[in-house]
């Protein structure tokens, strides 16, 4: 039993050294400003075009599905308040960051496994940079911060996905109506809560990225094998933060 | 062989080195002084990198003891091995250059990141050129690595390892992957970089021809040629390290290596020789 345990514990315990590492290391020097702009660029502006139509649509076909319901009990005028509750607590972030999980986290993973296994990162060793305030900080600081970003414009594309839907489409309501409604429902713990989840993710899903890229053993198959493990690892954990931090806020 | 004058530049004191159940290294000890050249032979998964990495802290290890310029650095914090590698070149088994980064950029690396070497960027510029002049790649400055050869990346990688001048020169197996042709142009620049630098140089490989040029041939530096060395006393400074599964089964010079009568030192040498 505890030879089975063994591994995992081993895992989980070297991935709080490296988050310990890495969040000290924010808050010191050196700060390689060129590495965090290229990361934020590659994130946040490469991750847009998926975001968006990710949360336009995910807006888009919950004002779809909603209709039928709400049809039924004769409240198609709350169609703006649910789209937009549901996307800024829940969709908007989870999805998001699955997207920013595919996309970056496995890039990560390949591309700091790459370094690993072609001896870039003892060659950054011995010539004197930190590979952790080189290579993981910036990645985890463009993150935290683009994260966020990306939820924002995932939340408002999807409210105007669910606008066409519900408006255009359907004539479920008045645009003033669901406008009115999507704005009027959100209270600030709905944008508190939506605006912390992706800062959380983002956290979890770089130092994922970088700690299964950092650990990388056995060649191009390792590369292979340590991306499929971060993206992997990285959607469980989101899935499960969404749940943790959903449960805190639900009972505040 | 050894001038006993001479200070050791590092020397290894039973050190052994365990991954997980495997047991990588097992007491090995050597020592290497200042102007020596050490060569390390051994068959793929002797533990030959590993003693390399262990030499600049980049791996752990288990017990023992590893005196670097006469500091016991067995249990130095990472953070306080930055300036201890400032002193020590090498040479990793692919080149290790930096993918993302052009020639230039990657020699220049090491001076640009580690604070003691730090240069204003004309004087920078100077021996960067330098450096890959000396491994004539003078002309490679805006290239990247995925645009040069196998043997190429090998010698900007050397020419990286001498731009900081270190007194330690450390090259993880140079001529692995190379054709005949290139890996003597290799050893010849590990030759001139001995000669010239006057560094003491420490060189892992798997192949015997590598360890007799080292110690057979000097750098003429009229011609700019290598030359056969006529006469023991240079001869001596080369000294000979043979790794069987992580244990060190012999260490001497190459008279003792080739009058060795261990059975895997006498095939190791043998099939060398027959090769």
């Amino acid at each position: 039993m505890l030879e089975i345990l063994k591994a995992p514990v081993f895992t989980f315990q070297e991935f709080i050294v490296l988050a310990g590492r890495t969040i000290r290391g924010v808050f010191r020097k050196p700060y390689y400003w060129d590495d965090l702009f290229v990361q934020m660029d590659l994130i946040g502006i490469g991750s847009l075009p998926v975001v968006l139509l990710t949360g336009f649509f995910s807006g888009a076909v919950m004002a779809l599905q909603m209709s039928r319901a709400l049809q039924t009990y004769g409240a198609t005028s709350q169609v703006g308040q649910i789209v937009a509750i549901t996307l800024v607590r829940e969709m908007g972030p989870v999805l998001t960051a699955l997207m920013v999980a595919g996309r970056n986290a496995s890039g990560m993973a390949s591309e700091l496994g790459s370094m690993k296994v072609t001896e870039q990162i003892d060659a950054m060793r011995a010539l004197g940079t930190d590979p952790v305030m080189k290579l993981v900080k910036p990645r985890v600081i463009a993150t935290g911060v683009v994260l966020p970003l990306l939820t924002i414009l995932a939340d408002f594309v999807g409210i105007v996905g669910g606008w066409l839907v519900a408006c255009v489409l359907l004539s479920l309501t008045t645009s003033a109506q669901y406008w009115s409604n999507s704005w009027r429902a959100l209270e600030y713990n709905d944008i508190a809560q939506g605006l912390l989840k992706p800062f959380v993710f983002a956290l979890v899903l770089s130092l994922v990225g970088c700690y299964y890229g950092m650990r990388t053993t056995g060649g191009t198959q390792g590369v292979g094998r340590s991306t499929t493990q971060a993206v992997v690892v990285a959607s469980v954990w989101v899935v499960v933060l969404t749940f943790i931090i959903g449960r805190i806020f639900v009972s505040m | 062989m050894n001038d006993a004058s001479a200070p050791v530049v590092l020397a290894f004191e039973n050190v052994s080195v365990r991954f997980g159940d495997d047991e990588v290294l097992r007491n090995v000890s050597f020592a290497l002084q200042r102007g020596e050249s050490m060569v390390v032979l051994g068959a793929a998964g002797s533990g030959k990198t590993v003693l390399l990495k262990c030499a600049l802290g980049l791996l752990p290890i288990t017990s023992g003891r590893i005196l670097l310029f006469g500091e016991d650095v067995s249990r130095l914090d990472e953070q306080d091995w930055y300036e201890r590698r400032s002193h020590v070149g090498v040479l990793f088994q692919e080149g290790g250059l930096f993918d993302s980064l052009t020639i230039e950029e990657n020699v220049a690396y090491p001076l640009r990141n580690q604070p003691r070497l730090a240069c204003p960027e004309d004087e920078l510029m100077r021996r960067v050129e330098e450096s890959l002049n000396f491994v004539e790649l003078g002309h490679t400055l805006d290239k990247f690595p995925s645009e040069l050869s196998g043997g190429m990346r090998r010698r900007v990688g050397i020419a990286r390892a001498i731009v900081t001048q270190p007194d330690l020169l450390l090259y993880d197996s140079p001529t692995a992957g190379l054709d005949p042709i290139t890996a003597n142009t290799i050893i010849a620049l590990v030759i001139k970089g001995r000669d010239v630098r006057h560094a003491t140089t420490f060189m892992v490989t798997h192949r015997y021809q590598d360890g007799q040029m080292l110690s057979g041939y000097r750098h003429d530096p009229a011609s700019g040629l290598l030359v056969p060395v006529n006469g023991a006393r240079h001869t001596a400074r080369t000294h000979y390290l043979v790794l069987r599964d992580g244990a060190a089964v012999f260490d001497g010079s190459q008279e003792e290596l080739e009058a060795s009568a261990d059975p895997y030192v006498r095939r190791f040498v043998r099939r060398e020789e027959s090769a």
